[in-house]
């Protein structure tokens, strides 16, 4: 490990010199599944060696990687504060957001394997293809269908319970951590996935909504809800710290029961 | 850590929508509902065979045989035969469906499934309904002590 350090200027108050706090950093070996599709016939790892501090998150030590080591690196990310849902990846098993993972939070002493999300093909290096997952999302409906006009040509009001209802899975931004940690998407990839029913869960115990029976109606389908066998990996991985499996158990509810 | 799970195998189509039962779901109720019954039938089982009276030293020939001539643990052991079979059965059936990407395999594999689910079903019924610890006209030295012939 080596101990270069940073200095932060502090500015000093009635003359007396703080004394400037110096802030360790640290080398972090990255160990990344890299694919180049158009030389490579199977992916394979590579290892980068990077100074980083505590503070840092993946996503910064990628882009290092990417700005000061090899340019050829490929990932996802935009936003880099945890809103875009762009750069979900599989850090040491874990599928997590780059961007939300801090290097303190891991076990540096050891390498630090980063992959892309599994159970969606995969394209270059961390970036897969989105399209499956984006087809199970759209296959929801995830908008609102109201078949009424709003009184008095105003807003749909709703209660704060009513609006509370949902809440949970409005947070979600599709960065697909669920539906990859899924092994139930991982066998096939028929399986709607936990992100869609999240999504259709929105939209089912909105009370503005008039289209819950039809949303109800695909998930109830071979690949729909009933494959969920409640392994929480999808819960355990949402970034945005969504109770999927319970939305998922909701939705199951709501089909058996026939009303909301 | 760093296992590897493959694309899938047909990634951007859905089989199409089949009408008629729902398989999926009745299976997803049964296992929940036969889960629930199964608790209360095989710890009964375990705790009379294993605990009451002399407990586990009681077991014989004769324990068992007295069971299956007394209805109530008929009805109460076939009743287990055939909720843990079917559950069992449509378990590994989801295992199946986990671990084997050949339809050929599945086939195979769920087809054995069913096989052994089906012929343990029918055996079980059979000897828990037709069985007679003293069988008339056999030879006195292959009959248990308590039967009047031996
Ligand atoms: C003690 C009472 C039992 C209860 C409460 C119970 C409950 C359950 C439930 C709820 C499931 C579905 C899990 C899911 O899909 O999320 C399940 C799966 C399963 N059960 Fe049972 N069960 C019991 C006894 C048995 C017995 C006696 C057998 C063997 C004959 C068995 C074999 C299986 C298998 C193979 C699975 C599939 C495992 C999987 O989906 O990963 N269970 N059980
Ligand atoms: S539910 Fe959570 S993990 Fe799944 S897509 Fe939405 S934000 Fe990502
Ligand atoms: S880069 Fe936008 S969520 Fe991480």
């Amino acid at each position: 490990m080596s101990t270069a350090t940073a200095t932060e200027t502090a500015p000093t108050t009635a003359g007396a010199p703080v004394v400037p706090e110096e802030i360790q950093s640290f080398t972090v070996t990255l160990i990344i599944r890299r694919y180049n599709p158009e030389v490579d016939d199977e992916p394979h790892w590579d290892d980068f060696d990077v100074q980083m501090y505590p503070t840092d998150r993946v996503l910064d030590a990628l882009h290092k990687i990417k700005w000061e080591q090899d340019g050829s690196l490929s990932f996802r990310r935009s936003c880099a504060h945890g809103i875009c849902g762009s750069d979900a990846m599989r850090i040491n098993g874990r599928n997590r957001l780059a961007c939300k993972t801090l290097i303190k939070d891991l076990d540096i002493t050891k390498p630090v394997y980063v992959e892309a999300i599994k159970g969606l093909p995969l394209e270059k290096d961390l970036i897969v293809d989105m399209e499956p997952f984006f087809e199970s999302f759209r296959a929801v409906q995830p908008f609102l269908v109201a078949n009424s006009a709003p009184a008095d040509g105003k807003e749909r009001i709703q209660t704060v319970a009513q609006r509370e209802r949902f809440d949970d899975t409005t947070k979600c931004i599709l960065c697909a951590a669920c539906t990859s940690s899924c092994p139930v998407f991982w066998t096939d990839g028929q399986y709607f996935g936990p992100a869609a029913i999240v999504n259709a869960h929105r939209f089912i115990f909105d009370s503005r909504d008039d289209n819950a029976a039809v949303r109800l109606d695909i998930l109830n389908d071979k690949e729909g809800v009933w494959r969920c066998r409640t392994t929480f990996n999808c819960t355990e991985a949402c970034p945005r710290g969504i109770q999927v499996t319970q939305a998922i158990s909701e939705v199951k509810q709501a089909m058996l029961r026939g009303t909301l | 850590m760093t296992s590897t799970i493959e694309a899938p195998r047909s990634p951007y189509s859905r089989a199409p929508r089949s009408r008629g039962v729902n398989w999926e779901k009745w299976g997803w109720i049964y296992m929940r509902v036969s889960g629930v019954v199964l608790v209360v039938l095989i710890f009964g089982h375990l705790f009379v065979n294993l605990m009451v009276g002399e407990g586990v030293s009681a077991l014989n020939f004769a324990f068992v045989a007295g069971k299956l001539t007394t209805p109530f643990w008929m009805v109460w052991d076939v009743l287990m035969l055939w909720l843990a079979l079917i559950h069992g059965g449509n378990g590994m059936r989801t295992l199946v469906n986990d671990y084997a990407t050949q339809r050929l395999t599945r086939g195979i594999l769920k087809s054995a499934i069913l096989a052994a689910v089906v012929i343990l079903i029918v055996l079980g019924t059979l000897v828990v309904f037709t069985f007679d610890p003293c069988p008339a006209g056999s030879p006195a030295d292959l009959l248990p002590s308590f039967c009047p012939a031996s």
